[in-house]
């Protein structure tokens, strides 16, 4: 009896290094934000890739999400450098390239499903924490330093050490205005920034797989954020529908051979793991976050904790907040849709839902990056662009955009609520004070002017409509 | 990579939980494709003022922890961002050692790859150390990879365990993709089998005709 990740680690290991072994990797994905450091440093050292066809390089951290954007058109000082040096590296040696202007392009870790480069079983690596996202369809999928991705250039494999391994159960069903966001968020709450390190964790439970895809890449996109470096869901039907006709995916014969085996991965009844943790969905709220760690979080209904430790205190000062604060009703300065955690077409679905028909609050900033360039398309196809621009939200190009600061200080000092994954000190900017939040939550605080529940506009349709005044907030603003 | 066998050094005391990556070298700081120039931006937010000037009250700023090689901090240090520029920019700055109760994942990972060893020790320890350098800034903490040792400034001493991979790596200096390279052979053998039980996982180039 093995679990997933133990049938997809033992496939992969081509020698034991006795703590470490040796793992064949499936795909390398760059980009120019580190990607660059690792060509650069591998050309320098006179070796040449191993495995081109393994190799995806997409250009979008650094590259502008300014609608007319220019192939090198950056926010940050060094991004015309660093893109042309991964563009040019990719294309000479024959990586798979996306491209700022390609139909495909958007942030790695939405795309990558997007175009099935991510699979069922695959070992896929990328430098970025947040490449786990993919772990939503079943990829065994993790974030690695600059040198490791030059290791992995140069030889197509990656010592490891075997992680512990950990099943996270969510049990029970979402309510109506709840989101895989909020679980994920709430699991963090619930076992700390440091909870999952040294594990590799699965999700499972009947409200995971009532999730659909997007859904549990969210859930997957966060495990860095309690310092998992590895989340996944095992596939299931559900992952197979999705893939199904993905530019990467196999084809014909070739599909239905890898179906099964993907179906095969699945964790045996009975396997064990080294830790189990339960979170129950029934009861679950809305979840915002307080602090300057993603555990430091709690119920949109909830308030601002009195400080257990140190950390809190200094959090309470940096997010300037006083304990006992209700969360709801808190005035913001800038409602964020963007990121690889939560712009995908479902998330956009839900904040249109929210937005049609209203207007963002005065004096409240506004902006919406979709994940990827498809994604925009998608939504533009069946007019949300129209709903967020009435609404009075920016509607940008697709990229990594505001969700770290790279040198636009338009969030600067400000309050920000945003369906991001981190809320660390200076993450957006430069003291910039950022809550996380599902795309619905946002939404709502847009249109309230402070942070607001979704659930109060959408599921009581006796309320107030309409921005200016904060009309559905809890509380006054603080 | 940078080899490390043992540093004798100020200590640094940083005892806070969850520090992040992007405490230790903000993403504006990122630029470039150089494997160096971070160190000059460690802990930036922390460490200047709005106006550039040196944060008196940062303990990197206060002699004689401007020139520590060895840190103190609490849990989850290095959590976050992948960043290999976190450890350059520490390496950069002087430090040699980390010692804490843990890390994130992928941080612990590229201070073995930049010639600086991440010690893990319970928070007692860790208190134990950093009360003993609080009376006495200027005294010495030795850690000692080949030892598995830490000791602090009245020598008492911490034992700690190392994954030995990493730890072998690290004192040899080795270069990892030589290393890896040398295994060619059975790379190679591995990916023939491979192909066969999962030909998906094998794409033509787009370069190729």
């Amino acid at each position: 009896m093995k679990t997933f990740f133990e049938k997809v680690w033992q496939d992969h290991v081509i020698t034991s290094l006795g703590d470490a072994d040796l793992l064949q990797v499936d795909r390398l994905v760059l980009h120019e934000l580190s990607g660059s450091q690792a060509v650069r440093a591998l050309a320098e050292a006179n070796r040449k890739p191993m495995a081109k066809e393994q190799v995806f390089t997409v250009i979008e951290h650094l590259i502008s999400t300014r609608p007319g954007r220019g192939p090198t058109e950056s926010a940050s000082k060094s991004g015309p450098i660093m893109i042309e040096t991964t563009r040019r590296a990719s294309i000479d040696w024959g990586f798979h390239f996306i491209d700022y202007n390609d139909p495909r392009q958007g942030i790695a870790h939405v795309v990558a499903p997007e175009l099935g480069i991510a699979f069922p079983g695959a070992t896929l690596v990328c430098c970025d924490s947040h490449t786990s996202t993919v772990g939503g369809v079943g990829a065994l999928a993790w974030g690695i330093g600059a040198s490791e991705a030059e290791h992995v250039l140069a030889t197509q494999t990656l010592a490891q050490s075997r992680p512990k391994t950990m099943r996270v159960t969510f049990d029970g069903k979402l309510q109506p205005g709840v989101y895989a966001k909020d679980m994920i968020l709430a699991l963090i709450g619930q076992v700390g920034a440091q909870g999952g390190i040294g594990y590799a964790v699965e999700y499972a439970g009947e409200a995971v797989r009532a999730l659909p895809i997007e859904g549990r890449l969210t859930l997957c996109n966060m495990a860095i954020e309690f310092q998992a470096k590895y989340g996944f869901v095992p596939p299931d039907e559900v992952t197979l529908e999705y893939l199904r006709g993905r530019e990467f995916s196999p084809k014909g014969a070739a599909w239905d051979a890898a179906a099964a085996y993907w179906l095969s991965l699945a964790t045996d009844p009975g396997a064990s793991f080294d830790l189990e943790v339960r979170v129950d969905c029934n009861t679950l709220a809305p979840q915002v976050t307080w602090g300057t760690s993603p555990q430091q979080v709690t119920s949109i209904e909830g308030t601002v904790p009195r400080p257990a430790e140190a950390a809190d205190e200094k959090a309470l000062g940096y997010m300037r907040l006083e304990a006992g604060t209700p969360l709801a009703g808190l005035k913001v300065d800038v409602a964020y849709i963007g990121s690889c955690t939560n712009a995908r077409l479902s998330d956009l679905r839900a904040a249109a839902d929210v937005l049609r028909g209203r207007k963002v609050a005065p004096g409240v900033t506004a902006i919406c990056v979709p994940g990827s360039t498809p994604v925009k398309a998608a939504a533009e196809a069946e007019g949300l662009d129209r709903v967020f621009i009435d609404a009075g939200f920016e509607w940008h190009e697709s990229a990594c955009g505001f969700c770290g600061h790279i040198g636009d200080n338009r969030f600067a000092d400000l309050r920000v609520v945003s369906t991001t994954n981190r809320n660390f000190e200076g993450r957006q900017g430069p003291k910039t004070r950022t809550h996380l939040a599902s795309p619905a939550t946002v939404a709502a605080s847009a249109v309230a002017g402070c942070i607001a529940d979704a659930r109060v506009l959408t599921l009581s349709p006796a309320l107030p409509q309409g921005g200016g005044r904060n009309a559905f907030a809890r509380r006054g603003s603080a | 990579m940078e080899a490390f066998t043992r540093v004798t050094g100020i200590a640094a005391p940083l005892v806070r939980i969850n520090i992040d990556t992007d405490q230790i070298i903000p993403t504006l700081f990122l630029g470039g494709t150089d494997a160096k120039g971070y160190g000059a931006h460690l802990f930036h937010g922390w460490r200047f003022l709005p106006d550039g000037r040196p944060n008196p009250e940062f303990v990197l700023n206060q002699p004689p922890f401007d020139r520590a090689q060895v840190l103190l901090a609490d849990r989850n240090f290095g959590c976050g961002s992948s960043r290999e520029r976190a450890p350059k920019a520490l390496r950069e700055f002087g430090f040699r050692a980390i010692v804490a109760p843990s890390y994130g994942g992928i941080f612990f990972n590229n201070c073995y790859r930049n010639g600086m060893v991440p010690v893990e020790l319970p928070i007692e320890a860790v208190r134990e150390i950093a009360a003993e350098v609080d009376a006495n800034p200027a005294a010495q903490v030795t850690v000692d990879l080949e030892a598995l040792k830490v000791i602090s400034p009245s020598g008492k001493v911490y034992p700690f365990t190392a994954p030995t991979t990493l730890r072998g790596m690290l004192l040899a200096g080795v270069d990892e993709i030589e290393l890896t390279l040398g295994k060619q052979s059975e790379i190679e053998g591995f990916r023939e089998k491979d192909r066969a039980r999962r030909p998906w996982a094998y794409l033509p180039s787009e370069s190729d005709p």
